[in-house]
């Protein structure tokens, strides 16, 4: 009897069940922190808690599931290779401004991390927190810090972000939608981009771009810092 | 067919982009270099966006799934997040903002600045 609740294909209806119900609660409440990957990542620990099942069985029967973040990143190449035409005419301002944005998101990170007295392993798993998650977790593992806390960060920065961001935008008294879209993408990576889409069309076109660009620069910039700053 | 030639595509350059990673050292992981080859094939027209379009759309539009097995690891974080709560939450908050503010004006004054 619970052979069969610790087998694949389970641990695959648990995944796949824990996201739909995620989504359906956060469609009813359409509550910012009710994001469904938190309701599912909520749902399963509870599940491993209660029936007792180690959570190394789990990792085992969602293996394929994990695998699969490998090949979604390198197909985000085509994603953004299809955003590329939003980059017409603002090409060199926009590569600025979200290349600043990176050195910004990793510095201040790196700076308050040891201000507030984080460790070494928090550093790294905190120093991607801007990029959307699979390229954060790729970041995050290959610097050495802790893959669950940064996706789990970086979806909170995410609700963070797309919560304080048009707030901010109206306080610095900006006007140009691409300045919006960016700096919701840079900042908020896909939740922003929902948040970036309500603002209007070329805000959500944009804040996906940026998305891609905070990813691609992100992933360079951290190790150069690691190598200037050891 | 055309699902089955998309899916080695995108594997081929998954497989690729590990190769030159381990050639780095590591420095940069695979995925992300298999992504960056992968979008350099179809900017400089050596791929055609057709052969991996759906397989590519496919694979990210629900990507949140393949999170979710690394999230449920949480369950092994409790240590270093009661004892890091506090940091963890400045540090994402305050950069958060940074990062917003810094994209939105520079973005803004550098479109101003050529009209």
């Amino acid at each position: 009897m619970r052979a069969l609740f610790e087998s694949t294909e389970f641990m695959l209806l648990l995944v796949f069940g824990s996201y739909l119900f995620g989504q359906w609660v956060f469609k009813k409440t359409r509550i910012g922190l009710l994001h469904p990957l938190i309701i599912s990542i909520a749902i399963i620990i509870a599940f491993l808690k209660i029936s007792g099942i180690s959570y190394q069985t789990f990792e085992k029967g969602s293996e394929f599931v994990s695998f699969m973040l490998g090949p979604s990143v390198v197909a985000l190449g085509y994603v953004l290779y299809e955003q590329l035409a939003y980059l017409k005419g603002n090409v060199v301002s926009i590569l600025t401004s979200v290349f600043i944005g990176s050195v910004v998101g990793i510095m201040s990170v790196i700076i308050l991390a040891k201000l507030t007295g984080a460790d070494q392993v928090l550093i790294h798993s905190l120093e991607p927190k801007s990029v959307t998650t699979p390229i954060a977790m790729s970041i995050a593992e290959q610097s050495g810090g802790n893959v669950s806390l940064t996706a789990v960060i970086v979806l909170f920065c995410g609700i963070f972000g797309s919560i304080v961001g048009p707030p901010i935008l109206r306080v610095l008294g900006i006007k140009s939608s691409v300045a919006k879209g960016l700096a919701m993408g840079a900042s908020a990576h896909g939740v922003g981009t929902a948040k970036a889409m309500e603002m209007g069309v070329i805000e959500g076109a944009l804040s996906g771009l940026a998305i891609g660009l905070m990813g691609v620069m992100t992933a360079l910039l951290i190790p150069i810092v690691h190598r200037l700053f050891s | 067919m055309k699902m089955v030639k998309g899916i080695f595509i995108i594997l081929l350059f998954y497989f690729l982009g590990q190769g030159v990673s381990y050639l780095i050292d590591g420095l940069v992981p695979g995925n992300i270099i298999g992504m960056i080859l992968l979008f350099l094939s179809l900017y400089f027209k050596a791929l055609k966006p057709d052969y991996v379009k759906d397989v590519a759309n496919a694979f990210t539009r629900n990507m949140a799934i393949f999170f979710i097995p690394a999230g449920a690891g949480l369950l092994g974080s409790y240590g270093l997040i009661s004892k890091f709560w506090m940091s963890i939450l400045i540090v994402c908050s305050v950069s958060t903002v940074l990062v917003i503010a810094v994209v939105a004006v520079i973005q803004q004054q550098m479109e101003k600045k050529r009209k």
